[in-house]
């Protein structure tokens, strides 16, 4: 191998180093950012273990929101029809909130199964469902269903 | 009669356009002047039959034509005239005729500064360039046409429209989509000129020196309606972040991203003749990416999978077409890459090494972005289970990353082409590494609640700042004129613009100070200096809208700053808006907004109450790069017939 020849192949080796570690990490950030999305019926079947998180997506159960006065403090109920979660949430709502409608939240479960949600999500318009939120309705059979397939 | 006029024009525009693509190519080839002219005249057509189909649907708006399916769909007879224009381009058929309406105005300004007699494009070149666009063109054409018609009729036409998506009734809405557009299709340009050298076989320095200017203007326009997109975000979002890593931002991004890489690659090749293949590979693939968002946007893949695979007529052809654009280019490119000149050598450390050092972090930080986009669409696809990826990964993979970035900048500007020395550059950049050092230094004594991060940012912002001021401060000197090459400005105005964006990053990342809190009419809230208080919230009407405006008075020490009303609006198609209010300032942002009403009986409130440190900063930076790059545009060289004969600056 000539000098330069020796050099390049220096350089070349150096620069798969540098993009071969980039690759790995962002391997490993993604690998950790993902979220699942998880319906309630999959929550009750034991799927999700504690502290891990996901994305809770269904409708938010009539009559079983219960919020604080002195705090931002709320509870309520995901259910897709078959399975019930409870989720606590100490913050700001979306805008669309309300019993009755599909969201989504971002949290884990604590150790007694309550969902504490870093964050709820629902979409601008009233008649709008997110597409997942209606796909874990149908399989659980819910009526609501079909309110995800309007564009 | 509109919408039969409307399809008359884009038939016509069509044909028009196969005309553009078919007989320059063929005058090229057979070196025929007459044929090569056809482009010119078709592209102008072209244009004009394109702006009339878009003058006609936007007077469909302005009249509210409402047996126009997408006037229906986007407008009622309430909406406020502004926002008729904008409609125009608010939704999915309108913004892909508006798409063909930017590309056909690039292709006119090609086709007219490639007319003029001082032009330095050969006429075999620019007759291939014309083709090229007239080929994009034509794809859209068809697309809009057969799959995205706007003209479409709805029978019996409806009383009223439904409305126009609330979130985009706002003034930020209407320049941003032209901007962000213009920046994206403007890619098209730096692409049809890559093709052309290929097709030419003439892969030299000269088809980079011309196509540079037009690669800064539309990467100019792209940084413009990216930073419009994030500061309408910020104030219309309703909770105050400027950035959300969300798929619709990363598909412009992506294109900046490349785009970015392209302008760099391009100064080595018009300088030394190097990386002439790469060049041509990032514009290939610059545009790519354009079409890349387009396809994610538009397809609707990204609302849901299946709701593409449910109606995939759209989804399949920009998939095809994005086939056709990328596998040609990249043939056409392997079959050329064995004529490719090998540019002039250059040692370890030089401008060419830091400026490769520069593509390959950038070409990385990309993929990374697409890599994250894609993922959950494709693990969606396969039936891997509903993915989302969390906005971490993208900011701690892009923050790794654009650490060596930032450190180099300025190495990058004082490092000399072929062969330098990394003592003598060190030696030059010892200043402004002290006062960095300082002002880093004095920032963690003087900002409230600074960490490492905001050090460190800091640090890095007033590096590349200090730097540039450095390097053109010297450069000045040692040229003994007032002014440098019109290139060299541009490159330290663009460098102290991202010195600045890094500095407002760092401080709203690491110092803003965000309260949600319950609050009823009479309550105020001390946030770091300044006193909020809330004295009530009253029921307005809108044209279109019925809201709560909440009032706030900020004091500081007993003074009064100013008074806020956030909104919550409801449209009548059911969506709520949160209309933010905020006090802007250089150094700090007020930020106040409503949440969820807690309870109406007694207007109580969540609300958000923020300060955000620098925030402006942000927008402000890249303020500085955009018009960096148009001041780079106007350099002398680009109009320069010979290459050879000029000398490198």
């Amino acid at each position: 191998m000539t000098p330069t020849r020796k050099k390049r192949l220096k350089v070349v080796l150096l620069i798969l180093l540098g993009v071969g570690t980039a690759v790995a990490i962002a391997i490993s950030a993604l690998q950790e950012n993902l979220l699942y999305f998880v319906s309630p019926t999959d929550v009750v079947a034991q799927k999700m273990p504690a502290e891990k998180q996901f994305r809770l997506g269904g409708l938010v159960k009539d009559g079983s929101v219960i919020r604080a006065q002195e705090s931002l403090e709320i509870q309520f109920v995901v259910t897709d029809g078959r399975a019930n979660v409870a989720v606590a949430f100490n913050d700001i709502l979306p805008d669309l909130f309300r019993e009755g409608q599909g969201i989504i939240a971002i949290g884990a479960l604590d150790k007694n199964g309550v969902f504490q949600a870093d964050e709820v999500l629902a979409k601008h318009d009233e008649n709008y469902m997110s597409p997942e939120v209606a796909d874990a309705l149908e399989k659980a059979g819910h009526p609501d269903a079909q309110k995800g397939k309007q564009p | 009669m509109i919408g039969e006029l409307g399809q008359l024009a884009l038939i016509l525009a069509t044909l028009l356009a196969i005309a553009q693509t078919v007989f320059p190519l063929i005058g090229a080839w057979l070196n025929n002047n007459a044929y090569m002219q056809v482009g010119h005249s078709a592209a102008y057509g072209q244009f004009v039959f394109v702006a009339i189909a878009f003058a006609l649907l936007t007077w469909a708006f302005i009249t509210q034509d409402f047996s126009i399916s997408y006037v229906a769909n986007n407008s009622n007879l309430h909406l406020p005239m502004l926002y008729r224009f904008s409609a125009v381009w608010g939704a999915h058929e309108g913004s892909l005729l508006f798409w063909v309406l930017i590309l056909s105005l690039w292709t006119i300004l090609v086709a007219i500064t490639s007319a003029r007699k001082n032009s330095v494009l050969p006429k075999e070149f620019s007759a291939r360039v014309l083709a090229v666009l007239g080929f994009i063109s034509l794809g859209f054409l068809l697309f809009v046409v057969f799959t995205s018609n706007p003209f479409t009729r709805i029978l019996p036409a409806p009383m009223d429209g439904a409305d126009l998506n609330p979130l985009l009734q706002d003034p930020g809405l209407i320049i941003h989509p032209p901007m962000l557009y213009m920046g994206y299709v403007g890619f098209a340009v730096a692409f049809a000129f890559a093709i052309a050298a290929l097709i030419g076989g003439k892969m030299d320095r000269d088809w980079v020196r011309w196509s540079r200017p037009w690669t800064q203007l539309a990467w100019a326009f792209l940084t413009f309606g990216i930073a419009l997109g994030s500061w309408w975000a910020y104030y219309e979002l309703g909770w105050g972040g400027w950035w959300f890593w969300d798929p619709v931002e990363n598909a412009s991004f992506m294109p900046w991203i490349a785009g970015t890489a392209l302008l760099h690659a391009q100064a080595v090749t018009e300088k030394r003749g190097a990386f002439i293949g790469w060049t041509l590979l990032l514009s290939i693939t610059a545009f790519s990416l354009s079409l890349l968002g387009t396809f994610l946007v538009r397809s609707g893949v990204l609302t849901s999978v299946h709701a593409f695979a449910s109606d995939p007529t759209r989804g399949v052809y920009i998939l095809a077409f994005l086939g056709v654009v990328i596998g040609g280019s990249l043939v056409l490119y392997a079959l050329r890459a064995p004529k490719m000149t090998r540019g002039g050598g250059f040692s370890w450390f030089s401008r060419e090494t830091l400026i490769l050092i520069n593509n390959l972090i950038l070409i990385v930080a990309m993929a990374m972005v697409l890599l994250g986009t894609l993922y959950p669409l494709i693990a969606d696809a396969f039936g891997l289970g509903k993915i989302s990826v969390g906005p971490p990964y993208f900011g701690l993979m892009f923050g790794l990353l654009m650490i060596p970035l930032v450190l180099i900048m300025p190495l990058g500007a004082y490092g000399r082409w072929k062969q330098d020395k990394l003592s003598r550059v060190s030696r030059q950049l010892l200043l402004p590494l002290l006062i960095s050092a300082a002002i880093a230094g004095l920032s963690a004594w003087f900002i409230d609640n600074a960490n490492l991060r905001t050090i460190a940012g800091v640090f890095a912002g007033s590096w590349l700042i200090f730097g540039s001021l450095a390097y053109a401060i010297q450069r000045s000197m040692k040229q003994r004129r007032k002014w440098l090459p019109a290139g060299e400005v541009a490159m330290v105005i663009a460098h102290i613009g991202v010195g600045i964006f890094l500095i407002g990053v760092s401080m709203v990342e690491t110092t803003s100070i965000e309260k949600h809190i319950p609050m009823s009419p009479g309550d105020s809230f001390q946030l770091a200096e300044y006193k909020f208080e809330f004295t009530g919230s009253e029921h307005i009407e809108g044209p279109n809208y019925s809201a709560d405006r909440g009032t706030f008075i900020v004091t500081k020490n007993g003074q009064a700053v100013t008074t806020l009303y956030p909104e919550k609006r409801s449209y009548r198609r059911g969506q709520v808006m949160t209309e933010a209010a905020l006090d802007p300032g250089l150094t700090r942002d007020l930020y106040v907004s409503l949440g969820d009403q807690i309870d109406a009986e007694n207007q109580r409130w969540a609300v958000r109450i923020y300060k955000k440190p620098f925030i402006r900063w942000i927008w402000l930076g890249t303020l500085f790069m955009t018009f960096g790059a148009l001041v780079g545009m106007t350099d002398r060289r680009f109009r320069r017939k010979n290459t050879d004969k000029a000398v490198s600056a």
